[in-house]
């Protein structure tokens, strides 16, 4: 049973982690470049949740801000790319890289500046109650994030297999220029997948807002979550997810088993051995790129 | 000079200019790759621009289809300037590139990547049966349409380009280097269903080669480049009797009476 609860536990924050790392696949794979703020974003959607449904601040019923935040930060991710982003087209990789960190720094001060540094969890009615499966006691919330995140998988799923934008997604991030000359606008296109990331950050947000208590430097977990990312095989949605998991899982039973202190460098010890002995990652999505 | 040569082509009875380019330059950032070109497409014909590695023939292509902007000129198509248009208006109109070296979407199936040509329609009725159109001229593309794009042989992925060009329902076809990477079986093949497609579907080719046999078999009008600049013009017919292209584009070598081969002709043109 201990086993057992460790093991959900350890998925819910997989399933964060995964989330996240999804936004990091999302725009690697469009525009190959790394959103470094990633984990921020998530931040930035948790504290904007907090902000709209917590009693001291705005006070609104929690399944209305829900969608509220994820619009926000839809809008956020497009507007972003739209005024900023784009401008850097033509620039190096690293220019990207840079932009990015700073971006990271300028939202954990704004969110610093309006929601104070002081640990916050969000008043969700999915808090801190119990659900019971015979003998097995878990944490409501647990089992809701795993639920919300297999949720948004398919989602994305039928999205981006479905639907003419999301093929069309898939499309420009394959080849670029075939795009251009198909008349997808590719620019408009790129801005959307900054908004989708967005989105997921926010649900990423959200569902962690809900598990535990959030302060604005949450976002470093980001670096976690790009662990996870490359764990999976950078370019791929589930295995992002997956490498997410991996890593949730990892930890508390690490935490649970070995010295102390170890729990924290299993989710890197992981990344190192994955880097030497499978670089493409878990899940790799290979395609030999013709020259 | 190129000035002049769209003067001197009164042979072909006229059928509509569609395409009509004027006076064009572009630069690849500092290199200028089209130096004040000009040339004519006229409707349900097949023209053929032909010339060597880096006369520019992509370049223009790319140009007229709006993912190059122009620095000077004018692209007419039926009349209206197009030059410096995004390349999604330049679909809408009925301009569809074939790029060079295929350009498939290697991930995507090959029914995705035609549902990807035809991006910028929305009738969905219309889509399905130009997927079976497309069908009718390719079938080995139907037998492999759950198959990945990147999954496909080289002349598959060639026609696989060309079926995603036709889905957008263009007027005007720009095609470039189809025959590239391909045996001569499959070029034929290929060039085959270009003349049924300029044929039976009425759709307007602009074919840039540098297989010049072939592209001038196939064409009605030619046009010889050169670093940038058109520098012939005619009759594919002429062009493929011409002895200038001849010797510097079908590789005919001329033998003098004394048996020695000559060793250097000037070109007319120069």
């Amino acid at each position: 049973m201990d086993v057992l609860q460790l093991l959900v536990s350890g998925l819910a924050n997989g399933c964060v982690y995964g989330l996240i790392a999804m936004g990091f696949v999302l725009i690697y794979k469009a525009t190959e470049g790394v959103n470094f703020a990633q984990g921020d974003f998530m931040m930035l959607g948790a504290f904007i949740c907090v902000g709209l449904t917590n009693p001291q601040f705005m006070g609104l019923p929690f399944w209305v801000s829900v969608p509220v935040t994820i619009a926000a930060m839809g809008m956020f991710g497009y507007a972003l790319d739209l005024v900023v982003i784009r401008r850097m087209f033509g620039q190096s990789q690293i220019a990207l890289v840079i932009l990015t960190i700073a971006l990271g720094f300028v939202l954990r001060f704004i969110a610093g500046a309006i929601w104070g540094h002081e640990p916050i969890s969000l008043a969700s009615p999915i808090a801190g109650r119990d659900v019971r499966f015979g003998g097995l006691v878990l944490g409501l919330d647990e089992v809701f994030v795993i639920f919300v995140t297999i949720l948004l998988t398919v989602v994305l799923w039928l999205y981006f297999n479905r639907t003419k934008l999301g093929v069309a997604m898939q499309a420009s991030s394959q080849n670029q220029l075939a795009a251009y000359y198909m008349g997808i606008p590719v620019k408009r296109v790129h801005s959307l997948i900054w908004a989708l990331s967005g989105m997921t950050a926010a649900v990423a947000g959200i569902l962690f807002a809900s598990k535990g208590s959030i302060d604005p430097s949450v976002g470093l977990l980001g670096i976690k979550a790009f662990a996870a990312a490359v764990i999976g095989g950078f370019g791929s949605l589930p295995g992002a997810l997956l490498g997410g998991i991996i890593i949730g899982v990892i930890e508390p039973f690490a935490g649970r088993y070995m010295p102390s202190g170890y729990a924290q460098i299993m989710p890197y010890l992981l990344l190192f051995l994955i880097l030497v002995f499978r670089p493409h990652g878990i899940l790799a999505q290979v395609h030999a790129k013709k020259v | 000079m190129n000035m002049t040569v769209t003067a001197q082509r009164p042979e072909v009875e006229a059928g509509e200019v569609v395409l009509s380019v004027r006076n064009l330059e572009s630069f690849y950032g500092p290199i200028m790759a089209i130096r004040g070109c000009s040339l004519d497409v006229q409707e349900g014909q097949i023209a053929t621009v032909l010339g060597a590695n880096g006369a520019g023939k992509t370049t223009l292509l790319k140009t007229i289809s709006g993912v190059m902007d122009p620095e000077k000129g004018e692209i007419l198509y039926q009349g209206q300037n197009i030059a410096g248009a995004n390349p999604d208006k330049v679909v809408r109109m009925g301009i569809v590139h074939v790029p060079e070296g295929r350009e498939v979407f290697p991930l995507l199936t090959v029914a995705e990547n035609l549902r990807m040509g035809a991006y910028t329609r929305s009738d969905a009725k219309g889509i399905v049966e130009d997927e079976e159109m497309v069908y009718s001229y390719f079938p080995i593309l139907k037998e492999r349409r759950s198959q990945a794009a990147g999954t496909l042989s080289g002349g598959q992925q060639q026609m696989l380009a060309i079926g995603r060009g036709l889905m957008a329902r263009p007027k005007l076809m720009l095609l470039d280097e189809p025959s590239l990477g391909l045996s001569p079986l499959l070029v034929k093949e290929i060039f085959q269903i270009v003349r049924r497609l300029n044929k039976e579907r009425g759709v307007t080719m602009m074919l840039v080669e540098q297989n010049a046999k072939v592209a001038l078999e196939v064409a009605d009008y030619g046009y010889v480049m050169e670093l940038g600049r058109i520098v012939m013009a005619d009759t594919a017919d002429r062009l493929l009797a011409s002895k200038d292209v001849q010797e510097f584009y079908l590789g005919v070598q001329d033998h003098s009476p004394r048996g020695s081969k000559r060793w250097k002709q000037k070109k007319t043109w120069r």
